[in-house]
């Protein structure tokens, strides 16, 4: 199996500022100018107030770990990565979103619900995905 | 619908396991057929038709009818409890007069499937397709490690849901697990997604099954006891879990329950018998705290001091449920049945005196759920 056997996202005019903003080493969500809250997944309306046309921000790339699995059962494309880590994070300005975490070893005891953890950006066909590794621990 | 004025008056399953010969038409059919020979009806009776996944209008022309009221709500495993909802609102608005609510799944076998992927650009194709996700095993899953943490509770009670379940498949015939097992065993079986293993994850089977409504006069005439709908209630939360509500807690469940209870004028405190849609070995314990018949962080205590077992207080997914009885992808129609057999003293492990009967259904990943009130009694 190679990167090119994996699901690579198809982006559309909601969510294309997303993928854009990937490409150039940015993780862009949305946030309501009415209420301020900040929106993910993307889109054409805030869910929280109901505001059209939210804006799009750049978000610090902050995040912590919320929740995960370590993944046995490969995804089209995943035969070689098992075991892999799929998780759900909390983005510092609030939203969740799923990714899988990197750069750390897939054992529950390098885990810990809430460490802190940085985007990164990798490449998947013609898009550019966002994942998460551990912040480093300043000594 | 008024407590009590609409009833289930035929219910029956097809064979179950894996069924290579039959395609997912095929398993409607049969189910029908026998529900409605459990009714002493014929498909000449029939006025009214569900189905999910599968159109009802190619379920009602394999079958030969022209039902004047269909309904093809598709929303995942709990699609048939909100079809018996929809049918008992239905049937007292006077649109039908008796409906068959048909579920038939080629889960295992895969036959006669209509696809169910998703595209690239859908939502789930941009924002969680592309970690190796395979839904559900990795992804129902997902919010589990959160729950536990937030709750104080551990991978052995997980384990333990499943435990406690085997311990009422055991010998049945029917139930694809069907030998009681210990945590350890659950915990050493293979590992598909840590914490859960291969026995903390339903079984993947083919089957089908199907129940007969009409009005509470209709069922005085026919042969059957009838299990009377006293509430009923559907909801909804996210359409990808990493964006439900609260990880810890299904809104979809409390929602749901909460609209169940307060039409059949219930509290947990009347009921008897619970069934929880149970793919993975979470969701019965979110089922015991979100319905309300524990405190948060109680459900894995509950579980272990022996109250869902046989002989408990509150006897829980007494077929075995999804985890070792049967599940062919959408669950529910599985969890009513098990309702209607304890309803009718007629199920494998019966439990003495039961009246009200909870079935809680989830469809999705936490995405929809729906929840039934059942009785043999009229209120």
């Amino acid at each position: 199996m190679t990167v090119a056997d994996k699901p690579v996202p198809v982006p559309t005019p909601v969510t294309r500022p997303f993928w854009e903003g990937t490409k150039e080493g940015e993780l862009r969500v949305q946030k309501c100018d009415a209420c301020g809250k900040h929106i993910f997944y993307p889109r054409p309306g805030c869910p929280f107030c109901g505001a059209a046309d939210p804006s799009w921000v750049v978000a610090t790339g902050r995040a912590r770990l919320e929740s995960y699995v370590i993944n046995h059962l490969p995804g089209p494309g995943f035969k070689d990565d098992v075991p892999y880590v799929i998780a759900i994070v909390t983005l510092e300005e609030g939203p969740r979103m799923m990714t899988n975490l990197v750069g750390v070893d897939p054992d529950p005891a390098k885990l810990t619900l809430d460490m802190p953890l940085e985007v990164v950006f990798e490449e998947r066909g013609d898009q550019v995905l966002p994942k998460f590794r551990p912040v480093e621990v300043k000594a | 619908m008024k407590p009590g004025e609409i009833a289930i008056v035929g219910a029956a399953e097809t064979e179950l396991g894996a069924l290579p010969e039959m395609t997912e038409l095929d398993l409607h059919a049969d189910a029908a057929r026998r529900a409605l020979a459990d009714a002493g009806l014929t498909l000449a009776d029939v006025d009214g038709l569900t189905s999910a996944v599968h159109s009802p209008i190619d379920v009602a022309h394999y079958l030969g009818i022209t039902p004047s009221w269909y309904d093809g709500t598709s929303v995942g495993g709990c699609s048939f409890l909100v079809h018996v909802r929809h049918a008992a609102a239905a049937i007292a608005a006077g649109l039908c007069s008796t409906v068959v609510v048909i579920h038939g799944e080629s889960g295992r076998s895969q036959k006669g499937r209509i696809p169910r992927q998703r595209g690239a650009d859908s939502m789930a194709g941009q924002f969680e397709l592309p970690y190796g996700v395979v839904a559900p095993p990795n992804t129902f899953t997902l919010p589990a490690m959160r729950y536990l943490h937030d709750t104080g509770q551990t991978i052995e009670q997980l384990a333990n849901v499943a435990a406690v379940q085997s311990q009422w498949a055991d010998g049945n015939p029917r139930a694809s697990r069907g030998t009681a097992k210990t945590v350890d065993e659950i915990l050493s079986a293979k590992m598909i997604a840590w914490p859960f293993t291969k026995s903390m994850c339903c079984v993947v089977t083919d089957g089908g099954g199907a129940l007969v409504l009409t009005s509470r006069e209709r069922a005085s005439d026919l042969k059957r006891p009838p299990v009377y709908v006293l509430g009923t209630g559907e909801a909804c939360d996210s359409p990808i879990v990493s964006q439900m509500e609260d990880l810890t807690r299904s809104k979809g469940f409390r929602r749901a329950s909460a609209a169940a209870f307060a039409e059949a004028g219930i509290t947990v405190g009347d009921v008897d018998h619970l069934m929880v849609y149970d793919a993975f070995a979470h969701l019965p314990m979110y089922g015991l705290e979100d319905l309300g018949f524990v405190g948060r962080g109680e459900a894995g205590a509950f579980i272990e001091e022996g109250n869902t077992a046989p002989g408990g207080k509150l006897p829980m997914n007494t077929s075995g449920g999804g985890l070792c009885y049967t599940h062919t992808g959408m669950y529910g129609m599985f969890a009513m049945q098990e309702s209607v057999r304890q309803l009718r003293r007629e199920a494998f492990k019966q439990v003495e005196n039961v009246h009200t009967s909870v079935v809680q259904g989830v469809g999705g990943m936490f995405t929809a759920a729906a929840t039934l009130v059942l009785s043999d009694r009229l209120p």
